[in-house]
């Protein structure tokens, strides 16, 4: 699914991420846990295809396309998702048709017609139900006035809707209450399958309670310094990240 | 690439070719010479058949136009204009001896208005709304004429108004933008050729949405539209003027003048999608859209509400206001201007407050990309006998790249001390982050800007006629990603 060889980013002659190499493959949840500034966010963006960012070095294959000769919504169509740490405000445009905007540009990068009125309204009142999200949050302006917890529930339901084959999930857990963390987590759990791949950035373990991640990575200062299985992330909780970074 | 510079570059490199509207039509013209004199304006005036009023008004108002000098206050760049350098009268020959069917109209001038989407063949005619079509000087065909008779009201061309409704246009012809506003109102008083005349009778609601439709076909010729609009008491009408032009390297002129009276209770609804030919990417062509319109609240209880949105043009000096005499009595204007590459717009509202209890509220959106400099220019003037009157103004702009500009002028006068007046503005660039944020979700940069700009704009967007509104969004985009208006 995913294939990053050797991977150097800088920002600004800035260098943050410093030789990374990480390879997800279908059906697999990767957790990317480290410290603050050692370059997860920056990972996420790289992926996504934002801009100010230059690669150094190094090579990210997604499903043997290059991925860095992709534009944002290539990549976007081509089933790669990012769930933002902070989604963005769009004044004057109802949730409903913004979703709706998404999932019919993706169609016809695909070449297929548009999503008939019904089945969108179908599919999205049963997405948003299982989220526990109003009909009435869907008439309001995308993510206008929400709070933090609503706000990451609608990256999920972006997300559930548009079912993408690589979702990348930036710190979705920060800013969430146990109860809104217990229903993003679901909402996440429901759409893992064999053909999909999730990376799941945080610095807490607690998320990944209900995420049960297959792999889990420390990242520290632009490189993965140990890679390991659940256990990872219950010693690093126990030790914390100086300890785990030094003993790599 | 910033995907805003993307956008920015996008919109430089399509050039105006995108401008859809662009092409022209070959037809036989019947045109005097070039130039401005009492000639021309009898001519044009015989052209029509006019009765000796008539003649004896335009006259005048040439007198007038001849002593005032040309406005100067907006925030314009008006290269000065040779009023001797432009035909002031065009109409395709076909059309002289007034068609009495649509199958005597040239075949030519009907497929150009299926080209422009406005079908005027009964048939295929738009539900729901009834068109006038004005073709350079001359109006070409009126649907729905019948419909309407039977209901008492009166839509037909401001020619043929002259002619067969003379005590109408003679009590309100001018009476609302006096001749000797400023010299475009005189000079469009004097050589005026075409336009829409509306009546709605006391007690009628007009069950359909009326509309005009003004199209620029000859090379170097004006347009001097001529539009008015009489809503008696207790009546309700929703009016809607589309505009475009062909490509042309020169200047051409568009010089209106429209008059709204709306008396005791009545309410009219004047809505404008205004796309004539904004010029190139270099500024070079494009219309010079000088216009004036004014709506009088005569009646108590009357409402007039504007909603504008403007995209195309070369320049754009237009003030749609309102006289709110009548206690209780309601302005609104609703506005976004759109302007790309080398275009100028300077355009705004006036608000005069002069019953009790009068108020009005301004809700303006001009968004900048190009070279494009945008100017807000509004007047609330409440004067000592509007005890209580009420004015709400709100301004945003939107800029794109950083060669354009945005303007807010608001003028405030309140001579009384029981009204209440608010303004609100507001200027941003568009955010680099909510484009990344639409992207990743799949749209592309343009549908990305399209629909940021759409949803900054739907205030104003959703007082359109539901017919329009769809139109107006995609224009919106289109303006931008094509660099259109």
């Amino acid at each position: 699914m995913l294939e990053i060889k050797n991977l150097h980013v800088s920002i600004e002659e800035k260098k943050i991420i410093k030789g990374l190499d990480l390879s997800i493959n279908k059906g697999e949840v990767h957790a990317l846990m480290g410290p603050n500034g050692s370059g997860k966010s920056t990972l996420s963006y790289v992926l996504s295809g934002k801009d100010k960012y230059e690669i150094n070095d190094g090579t990210i294959d997604y499903n043997g396309k290059n991925l860095l000769e992709l534009d944002v919504d290539e990549r976007a169509n081509e089933g790669l998702f990012l769930a933002f740490q902070y989604p963005m405000e769009i004044p004057g445009v109802q949730t409903s048709f913004f979703l709706k905007t998404a999932i019919n540009s993706k169609r016809k990068y695909l070449g297929q017609s548009e999503m008939d009125a019904l089945e969108f309204a179908k599919l999205m009142k049963s997405k948003a139900e299982e989220l526990n999200i109003s009909t009435e949050m869907l008439k309001r302006d995308l993510n206008v006035n929400y709070s933090g917890g609503e706000k990451k529930k609608q990256e999920i339901l972006q997300m559930s809707m548009l079912s993408p084959k690589m979702a990348i999930l930036d710190e979705t857990d920060s800013g969430l209450d146990i109860d809104a963390l217990r229903i993003v987590s679901e909402g996440v759990n429901k759409l893992r399958n064999s053909d999909n791949s999730f990376l799941v950035i945080t610095h807490y373990q607690r998320l990944l309670n209900y995420i049960k991640p297959d792999f889990v990575h420390i990242i520290a200062d632009g490189k993965i310094v140990k890679s390991g299985d659940y256990s990872l992330a219950l010693e690093l909780e126990e030790k914390g990240y100086e300890e785990i970074s030094q003993t790599a | 690439m910033a995907a805003t510079e993307q956008t920015i570059k996008q919109v430089n490199t399509l050039g105006s070719s995108d401008y859809k509207y662009g092409f022209s039509t070959e037809v036989d013209e019947i045109r005097p010479p070039k130039g401005l004199n009492e000639e021309i304006i009898k001519f044009i005036s015989a052209q029509k058949d006019e009765p000796e009023w008539m003649l004896e008004w335009r006259l005048n108002a040439f007198k007038v136009f001849n002593k005032l000098p040309k406005p100067q206050w907006a925030k314009l760049n008006i290269p000065e204009i040779d009023y001797q350098d432009c035909y002031y009268y065009s109409i395709p020959k076909s059309l002289k001896d007034k068609p009495k069917s649509l199958d005597e109209i040239d075949p030519e001038i009907l497929k150009t208005y299926e080209k422009l989407g406005i079908p005027l063949k009964e048939q295929k005619m738009l539900s729901g709304i009834a068109v006038d079509a004005v073709f350079d000087s001359v109006s070409v065909a009126t649907t729905y004429k019948k419909q309407l008779s039977d209901l008492g009201i009166v839509f037909c061309s401001i020619s043929e108004a002259v002619k067969t409704y003379p005590e109408l246009v003679k009590k309100y012809l001018g009476s609302v933008i006096p001749v000797s506003d400023h010299s475009f109102a005189a000079l469009n008083s004097a050589v005026f050729t075409d336009g829409s005349f509306i009546y709605i009778p006391e007690g009628v609601r007009c069950p359909v949405e009326l509309s005009t439709y003004f199209r620029i076909n000859a090379m170097n010729t004006g347009q001097f539209e001529r539009t008015l609009i009489i809503a008696d008491k207790d009546s309700y009408v929703s009016y809607l003027e589309g505009c475009t032009a062909p490509m042309r390297d020169e200047n051409q002129l568009h010089a209106a003048n429209v008059e709204l009276v709306a008396l005791d209770n009545a309410e009219i609804k004047y809505s404008t999608v205004q796309n004539w030919y904004p010029g190139d990417k270099e500024g070079k062509g494009g219309i010079y859209n000088f216009v004036t319109k004014r709506g009088a609240c005569r009646g108590k209880n009357s409402k007039i509400s504007w909603t504008q949105v403007e995209t195309g043009s070369a320049i754009t000096w237009k003030y749609p206001s309102c006289i709110l005499q009548g206690d209780n009595s309601k302005g609104e204007f609703y506005s976004v201007a759109i302007t790309n590459n080398m275009q100028q717009a300077d355009t705004g509202t006036k608000m005069i407050h002069i019953g009790k209890n009068t108020s009005s509220k301004i809700i303006s959106k001009g968004i900048s990309a190009g070279k494009a400099n945008n100017t807000y220019r509004g007047l609330v003037n409440i004067l000592s006998k509007a005890k209580n009157a009420r004015n709400f103004t709100q301004c945003d702009s939107l800029l794109i790249g950083n060669q354009c500009g945005a303007h807010t002028v608001p003028y405030i006068e309140s001579s009384n001390s029981d009204s209440m007046v608010e303004h609100e503005a507001t200027t941003s660039k568009i955010n680099e982050d909510q484009l990344f944020y639409c992207q990743q979700r799949g749209l592309n940069s343009e549908d990305a800007v399209g629909l940021i700009v759409n949803g900054f704009c739907k205030e104003v967007l959703q007082h359109l006629p539901m017919e329009f509104a769809v139109e107006a969004q995609k224009l919106v985009a289109i303006s931008l990603e094509g660099s259109v208006g």
